[in-house]
């Protein structure tokens, strides 16, 4: 196991890339910690997949180096990263048994046959797949399939990483959220780094430690499932992340104070005067219907989710969702909110701002 | 809901049988009638019921051609079956260059066959032929009339050459159905080329070379041309095949009779060898999709 390095990385897929819209990963410098379970989230295309390959070797980056522990593997071959990956669409060896679809990658490396024998049944174990260790592999359905994969993925106990390609697409969803549980189960058992891609939030926030969000070829965030939703560092982690996600507003930032359209409203810190396209944005839960002085919102429309409603409603013609805890009372058409300050975010050119030093409102 | 009843219907199929008929089905029953009659001329046909069938089954000749036949067959599956998926697993997998392959692959599938036999025929000639004359310069007693097993070797490199290309057509598409995830599992699991071969590769391509297989035993099994250009069945009857030897009755010795009757079962033998092939094919198939428990 190590830690593994990715500096200066970037890759284009074009052999003579003319500028950065020709990178399919631009550059960055990560470092991913031995023995934590990421989580490579970000919608489709965005290059999740482009860096997990580089990782395992598959593809070679056209810039930048990685690093396992101390050690170059660049230009290391896939099979002497000594690496798992699970695909999207389960990959099992079809002439083969269950149990020799387990110990291939033993056999591959010539260990002895007691200590496969065992390893094998241990995994079988793990995944529950026991009962079915002498059956072929052909005409198993497709979640026995991937777990069968899961399996040829941990069987190895010295690999460097293990990496999931959105492991879950074609499984049922009640068997998700058993695999699930039992992949986090087997990272607290073994502790390998693992690195799981998807693009569903509910799958990266409950697996990952840390997770990493990859926007159009970029981490734009790297952090807890908390920080993420709590200080969200561009706006795509602001709407991608959260059900619904956070509402932003173009406005005028002044200080303290940020105009939307005609109304003003206090930020909790003061921002100075941001350059280039500045929005606020504020989590549907930290807005707040209110009797008092507010923004006016239009409500269009009111979704029960079970555990809570959401409002749809408007402010000066932009979308904005409220949720609403239960017990709440429901406010009329026409109601006034307010956005909770120290909640809010400013963002310049969609990157989130820091705020001045505090002493003005010291 | 009711179905309209129109016997009249029938009609519509009769184009159909009738080409069929005059197609098929009459030049078969001619050859029936051959095969369990004798006739002295004049059209007058007398009932031999199966002494025909016995006489061939019974016949030495025959033996022999069907020997050579099944030889012929069996050497020519063993090079071009694993040559063809030799020669598919070197190939280029996409771009220009694969598209050229392909052509140049494609090529002697093209050429007519009594022009394979012709080039073949001119190509190991002793006076003219390249290597005919080549191989006789380097001291090699090289005669295709004479010694048959040169004929033999003449005839099995002019099929290989002619026919490899089709398996590794068909083989390369089945590599090309391949997803490339099991080959990137294949490099996570550390498996060597061969293991890739034979748990990836091979299974994937069975069903594809089972056709091929099917394709160039019945071909084969059926061949002429080619022969009857390069040797002419000899020398001697050395590379008399099934096709050359009932021609040879048929047409040369005018016997009808067996003929016919040798036509009949050499027509239902590779019925029962296609059926056995398709009834494999399907199960193997059903296998495939064997719903789990």
């Amino acid at each position: 196991m190590a830690r593994i390095t990715l500096s200066n990385l970037a890759h284009s897929y074009f052999p003579h890339p003319r500028g950065e819209e020709d990178f399919a990963l631009k550059t960055m410098d990560h470092v991913w910690e031995d023995g934590d379970a990421y989580a490579l989230l970000g919608s489709s295309g965005c290059g999740k997949t482009t860096l997990l390959n580089i990782i395992s070797g598959l593809r070679r980056p056209s810039q930048g180096r990685v690093l396992f522990g101390e050690t170059d593997v660049t230009d290391a071959p896939t099979p002497a990263r000594n690496i798992a990956q699970v695909f999207q669409f389960p990959v099992v060896y079809d002439t083969m048994t269950v149990r020799e679809n387990l110990a291939f990658p033993l056999r591959n490396r010539g260990m002895k046959a007691a200590y496969i024998r065992a390893r094998v049944d241990q995994i079988a174990a793990m995944i529950g797949m026991e009962a079915m260790l002498d059956r072929k592999a052909r005409g198993l359905t497709a979640d026995a399939k991937q777990k069968i994969s899961l399996g040829r993925g941990m069987v190895r106990e010295d690999v460097n990483a293990i990496l999931f390609d959105e492991p879950l697409t074609v499984i049922d969803p009640h068997m998700k959220w058993e695999l699930r549980t039992q992949l986090k189960q087997l990272h607290r058992e073994f502790g390998h780094t693992m690195i799981y891609v998807t693009h569903d939030q509910t799958e990266a926030l409950t697996f990952a430690d840390k997770v990493v969000v990859m926007y159009d070829g970029r981490v734009v965030q790297m952090g807890t499932p908390e920080e993420l939703f709590e200080r969200p560092a561009h706006t795509f982690v602001g709407y991608f992340i959260g059900s619904p996600g956070m509402n932003l507003f173009e406005a005028e930032v002044a200080g303290p104070l940020a105009r939307i359209g005609s109304h003003s409203l206090p930020l909790g810190a003061d921002y100075g005067r941001p350059a280039g396209r500045v929005q606020i944005g504020i989590r549907p839960e930290f807005v707040q219907p209110t009797d008092g002085p507010g923004l006016p919102v239009a409500v269009t429309r009111i979704e029960d989710v079970g555990r809570h409603r959401i409002l749809r409603a408007t402010l000066e013609g932009r979308e904005l969702s409220i949720v609403l805890p239960e017990g709440r009372p429901l406010p009329g058409p026409e109601a006034r909110v307010t956005f909770r300050p120290d909640r809010i975010g400013v963002f310049a050119d969609d990157w989130r701002l820091a705020p001045r030093a505090l002493q003005r409102i010291a | 809901m009711d179905k309209t009843k129109d016997e009249r219907a029938w009609f519509l199929v009769l184009p159909v049988l009738v080409l069929v008929a005059f197609s098929a089905i009459l030049p078969l029953m001619t050859v029936v009638n051959y095969a369990f009659n004798d006739t002295f001329g004049n059209n007058d046909f007398f009932w031999v019921g199966f002494e025909w069938f016995e006489e061939v089954l019974t016949s030495e000749r025959m033996h022999e051609a069907l020997w050579r036949q099944l030889l012929f067959s069996g050497l020519i599956l063993a090079i071009e079956i694993p040559l063809g998926i030799g020669v598919a697993l070197t190939l280029p997998k996409r771009g220009l260059k694969a598209s050229l392959c392909l052509v140049l692959l494609a090529l002697p599938l093209l050429i007519p066959w009594n022009v394979v036999g012709t080039i073949w025929q001119v190509f190991s000639r002793i006076d003219i032929g390249l290597l005919g004359s080549g191989l006789r310069a380097l001291g090699i007693d090289f005669n295709i009339g004479q010694n048959p097993l040169d004929a033999w070797i003449v005839l099995i490199v002019m099929d290989v050459w002619h026919w490899t290309s089709l398996v590794t057509l068909l083989a390369y598409a089945g590599l090309q159905s391949i997803p490339e995830a099991y080959y990137q599992a294949g490099r996570i699991d550390q498996a060597s080329r061969w293991a890739v071969f034979r748990h990836i590769e091979l299974p994937k391509m069975k069903g594809v070379l089972l056709i091929a297989v099917l394709l160039r035993f019945m071909d084969s099994f059926m061949i002429y041309t080619e022969p009857f250009v390069v040797t002419g069945g000899g020398p001697g009857s050395a590379t008399s095949f099934l096709s050359i030897d009932l021609v040879k009755m048929a047409v040369g010795q005018f016997d009808l009779g067996p003929a016919a009757a040798f036509s009949l079962m050499y027509f239902l033998v590779i019925l029962l060898v296609s059926w056995v092939f398709y009834t494999v094919m399907t199960s193997l198939d059903k296998a495939g999709k064997e719903p789990s428990e």
